[in-house]
């Protein structure tokens, strides 16, 4: 069976207005120099890098938030790299996305009721306020949720409605952006194993971008790493962690806290 | 679990009561004016001119807030006078919040040729004088009810888009934009879905300034003859009739001034209450 992404030579190239000169057009800054990888069915795919490594350029490309300048990006082998906003419309709905801050990603002024149910209406679900119902407890929070706003929320609840409007769809690919770096250390446990469970119960194929190899070694079954803009490593997690070949890789890799460093505190 | 938000409570208490008071007790009163209003606002009768309200010595029974030089109720007049001031209030200052407002939001959150066309027009727009805007328009079209509507409509409505605007563009950079753009929500059904419900505080606040504005400027108008016809009571009317007999009976002057006065306030002080009430994350 094809793989369900396939990136070729994928681009991005913006205008950087802060180098714009006072007359003429901004120059153009590449923050994505040609990608190339693909996406198997039901895997977790990492990607991580620094800031400004072009990690969360490249996945509002797969959900096509940005539209590439150059290359090719194949959804189940449709080419998704130029459709408009009326013909994406209907694919819209088999790859979701997880946003990093739920506070910015849920509008304040709707209910999570309806956060879950607006999208499955959009795309003319059947009943869909028993699927979000149903949404919520899939993700462990209780129906009564469904009156409240986001605000009323702590952080991992508010995290996990993020998740459930995602699965809401029944999509095919979830990109996860950083979901977990706003939260602390026992919220951020949960939601990764709410999350793996998830995505095995339902099949999903899942992107996940990070910052934090700890996190991404936890979940993933292959990684790409991400240095300006550019491949600098793909392969399983386990071989990444055994015997990394990029320099930047191994600077990486030596940056986790280790959970017995030396005992400076004795 | 706490997040400090749920622990900010502001009140909006005594402020919004007593602004609510006053304005839907003027308001009742307005309507009512037929009922209640112990004379006629137009009848004249000169031998009761300058007569001075019920507490001083000399004055008339019936006639409680005293007469002008022509021997007009005061107090009748002005509850004849807050029929008109409502009226101006409420059609301007809706028909200004709708246009304003919509041509701001379309601007902000559309961007693009939109933007470049609202903006431009408000640049343009800003660069008249509006109270010679007005008169400009009022001696064009002729005094009436109608004209001063549209002199507020058309000088007001920047107001509106100009703060829309920004608040749009500030609320376009959320992330629920992009999670209803992930979500298959077109951009116009975004912009009134998602978009709208988070500017309608500040359009809710702006609103109730604007109608307190149009009371303001209708007064301004008729202080300079060119509101409605004459006779017509309006508060800047008195204001301006009463101005020349301020040394021989100054509640012809005051007691508009006050009346406009606390109008004007209570609607200022609605919209800051009712911001408070209107913001969930507030509340």
């Amino acid at each position: 069976m094809a793989d369900l992404y396939e990136l070729t030579d994928v681009r991005l190239a913006l205008p950087d207005m802060t180098r714009k000169p006072f007359l003429g057009a901004a120059p153009r800054t590449e923050i994505l120099k040609g990608l190339s990888f693909s996406i198997g069915r039901g895997e977790i795919l990492g990607i991580v890098g620094g800031s400004g490594s072009g990690k969360s350029t490249l996945g509002r490309c797969l959900v096509r938030l940005l539209e590439p300048t150059g290359g090719q990006i194949r959804f189940d082998g449709v080419d998704i790299t130029h459709l408009d906003a009326s013909q994406l419309r209907p694919l819209r709905r088999r790859f979701q996305m997880i946003f990093q801050d739920p506070m910015s990603s849920l509008n304040p002024r709707h209910k999570v009721g309806q956060l879950i149910s607006a999208p499955l209406r959009l795309h003319g679900a059947h009943q869909p306020d028993r699927a979000a119902i149903l949404a919520l407890e899939q993700v462990g929070l209780p129906r009564s949720f469904a009156d409240r706003y986001p605000h009323e929320l702590s952080g991992g609840q508010r995290q996990r409605v993020g998740i459930a409007r995602a699965i809401a769809l029944k999509p095919e690919f979830i990109l996860a952006d950083e979901i977990v770096s706003g939260l602390d250390v026992s919220s951020q446990a949960q939601v990764l194993n709410l999350l793996d469970e998830l995505v095995r119960d339902l099949g999903l194929t899942l992107a996940f971008i990070s910052h934090d190899l700890s996190v991404i070694r936890r979940l993933c079954s292959r990684v790409l790493v991400l240095y300006k803009g550019e491949i600098v490593e793909n392969a399983a997690t386990a071989d990444v962690f055994a015997a990394p070949k990029a320099d930047y890789t191994r600077a990486l890799l030596d940056a986790i806290p280790l959970p017995d460093p030396d005992q400076v505190w004795a | 679990m706490l997040d400090g938000r749920s622990l900010i409570k502001r009140r909006a208490g005594a402020r919004l009561w007593l602004a609510g008071l006053w304005l839907g007790g003027l308001f009742a009163a307005a309507l009512a004016a037929p009922l209640i209003a112990p004379q006629d606002p137009l009848a004249q009768d000169l031998f009761l001119g300058r007569m001075p309200p019920f507490w001083m010595a000399g004055a008339e029974p019936g006639y409680y807030l005293g007469t002008d030089s022509l021997g007009r109720d005061v107090l009748s007049r002005i509850l004849y006078g807050a029929r008109i001031a409502f009226l101006v209030a409420i059609v301007a200052g809706s028909l200004t919040c709708l246009i304003g407002a919509g041509l701001g939001l379309a601007a902000g959150f559309l961007r693009g040729w939109v933007d470049l066309a609202v903006s431009r027009l408000i640049d343009i727009w800003m660069a008249f004088p509006p109270v010679l805007f007005a008169i400009l328009l009022i001696a064009v079209m002729g005094p009436g009810l109608f004209s001063i509507v549209l002199a507020i409509v058309v000088i007001d409505w920047t107001r509106f888009a100009r703060v829309v605007r920004a608040e749009a563009m500030a609320q376009g950079a959320m992330d629920y934009v992009a999670s209803a753009e992930v979500a298959g929500r077109s951009r116009l059904s975004t912009m009134i879905v998602e978009i709208l419900p988070n500017v309608l505080p500040t359009i809710v606040v702006l609103l109730t300034l604007e109608m307190g504005i149009a009371v303001i400027v209708e007064a301004i108008l008729s202080f300079v003859n060119l509101s409605i016809s004459t006779d017509d009571p309006t508060w800047g009317g008195m204001i301006a009739e009463g101005r020349t007999s301020i040394h021989q009976a100054w509640w012809v002057i005051v007691f508009p001034l006050i009346t406009l006065f606390l109008t004007v306030l209570s609607f200022s002080q609605l919209g800051e209450g009712l911001k408070d009430r209107f913001d969930p994350v507030l509340r």
